[in-house]
C-alpha cells in the first residue's frame, strides 16, 4: 500500500515534563553559591625574631567597641567618614619622601610616608561581625582606593581591575607576567600594611 | 453539500504546547551553569554581611569553608541560639578547627597543600569572639590565608538591622 502521509508525527507532549523533572532535580540539588569576599591573610604565630620598633605617629589605631563605635587614632569617629581618614593617614608624607603622594598634608604628628604607614584594627569579642567587615571593607578601600588612583595614572587601568585578571584562570601566562609586574609597582607604593591585633576581652577594657 | 458539513460551528483550536519543553529547557540550562551541587548542608543561618571591595575565589579546589551562625530554626531547641561554627555537616568548637583544616589539608593534592584558602562564611549577626577563637586555631595550624565571603554590595548596610 502506497503511504500517503509522510512519517507519522511522534507525541512530543511528555517531553515537558521529563524537562520538568530534570529541572526540578536540578532545583533542589544545587545551590547558587557565594565565592567572593575580603582575602586577608592572618599573622603567623611565631612572634618574628628580631622586634621593630615603630614609631607611634606611624601607626592608625583603629578599635571597635562592642557597641559598634568606632574609635580612630584616638577620636570618635563616623563609620562614613573612616576611609577618608585612613586614607589621608596613609598618604600623609610627613618625611617628604614620597613623591607620588597628591593630597599629603605633611603633618608632623602623622605618617612618614606610605611604605612605614601601618593601620592597626582592635575590636571587642562582642563586636558584631557585620561591623567588623564593614570596617575592614572601608580600610581596603582606602588602600584600593589610593592604588587605583596610581595605577590609573601610570598604567590607565584601574588596580583591582588588573588583579582580577591577574587571578582569573583563564589569562594567558604572557599578561599575567606582565600584569604582575605592573600590580608589584603599585603594591610597593602603597603595601598593605593592616595588622590585626589579639582581640580584647570585654572585661579588659 | 458535504463542503459546508465539514466546518465544525464554534470549537476553539487546540492551543500549541510544543515551545514549553523548549522553555524549560532553557531554565535547565540557566540552573545547571549557574549552580553547583550542594556539598553539604547548612544547618546554621548564614546571612553573609555585604562588602565593596571584593576579590572572587577563582579556583575551588583550593577553598576549605567554615560555616558560622545561629542554628537553624529545626536545631534551635537541640543547640540553642548562640552561634555556632558549622564544619561539615556538624556543630562543632572552636577547639576542633584546627582539626578539621589538617584534615582537609591532608586530602587535598599535594601541590595544592600550601595555597589552600579558608572561605570564613560568617552570619553577619555573629560576635566576633567566635570568630578571634578561629582565626587563632587558624593561626596555629598556619592557615594564614583566609576569605571573609560577603556577598557584594554596600558595606553599610550590615549596620543596618
Amino acid at each position: 500500500m502506497p503511504r500517503r502521509a509522510g512519517a507519522p508525527e511522534v507525541n512530543a507532549g511528555s517531553m515537558a515534563d521529563i524537562a520538568f523533572l530534570l529541572l526540578i532535580f536540578f532545583l533542589v540539588t544545587t545551590t547558587i553559591e557565594t565565592d567572593a569576599g575580603l582575602d586577608r591573610m592572618l599573622p603567623p604565630i611565631e612572634p618574628p625574631e628580631n622586634d621593630v620598633v615603630i614609631k607611634q605617629k606611624n601607626i592608625f589605631q583603629v578599635n571597635i567597641s562592642k557597641s559598634g563605635q568606632l574609635l580612630a587614632d584616638g577620636n570618635l569617629t563616623e563609620l562614613t567618614a573612616l576611609r577618608e581618614k585612613a586614607m589621608a593617614f596613609l598618604e600623609n608624607n610627613g618625611d617628604g619622601s614620597c613623591n607620588y603622594c597628591r593630597e599629603g598634608k605633611k603633618d608632623p604628628t602623622s605618617s612618614d610616608n606610605p611604605t612605614k604607614a601601618i593601620i592597626s584594627l582592635k575590636n571587642d569579642r562582642e563586636t558584631k561581625y557585620g561591623t567588623y567587615i564593614t570596617v575592614q571593607n572601608e580600610l581596603v578601600g582606602a588602600y584600593n582606593d589610593l592604588r587605583n588612583r596610581e595605577a590609573e595614572r601610570l598604567f590607565k587601568r584601574s588596580f583591582t581591575d588588573m588583579e582580577a585578571e591577574y587571578i582569573k584562570q583563564e589569562t594567558p601566562p604572557s599578561v599575567k607576567a606582565e600584569l604582575k609586574e605592573k600590580i608589584t609597582r603599585i603594591q610597593d607604593m602603597f603595601p598593605q600594611k593592616l595588622s590585626e591585633a589579639e582581640t580584647s576581652s570585654s572585661s579588659s577594657n | 453539500m458535504s463542503k459546508f458539513a465539514k466546518k465544525k460551528s464554534g470549537e476553539l483550536p487546540a492551543v500549541s504546547t510544543a515551545s514549553l519543553p523548549d522553555i524549560v529547557f532553557m531554565l535547565l540550562f540557566f540552573f545547571m551553569t549557574v549552580t553547583v551541587m550542594k556539598d553539604n548542608t547548612l544547618k546554621v543561618k548564614n546571612e553573609l554581611p555585604q562588602a565593596s571591595e571584593i576579590k572572587k575565589l577563582e579556583k575551588k579546589d583550593r577553598v576549605i569553608t567554615i560555616y558560622v551562625g545561629a542554628p537553624d530554626d529545626q536545631y534551635a531547641s537541640q543547640y540553642g541560639s548562640e552561634p555556632k561554627i558549622q564544619l561539615n555537616d556538624k556543630f562543632s568548637n572552636a577547639s576542633d578547627v584546627g582539626d578539621f583544616i589538617l584534615m582537609e589539608r591532608a586530602k587535598k593534592h599535594q601541590d595544592l597543600q600550601n595555597v589552600l584558602t579558608t572561605s570564613l562564611k560568617v552570619d553577619r549577626n555573629a560576635n566576633m569572639g567566635l570568630i578571634s577563637d578561629i582565626k587563632q586555631q587558624l593561626r596555629e595550624v598556619n592557615a594564614l590565608k583566609v576569605n571573609y565571603t560577603t556577598y557584594e554590595g554596600d558595606a553599610f548596610n550590615n549596620l543596618k538591622n
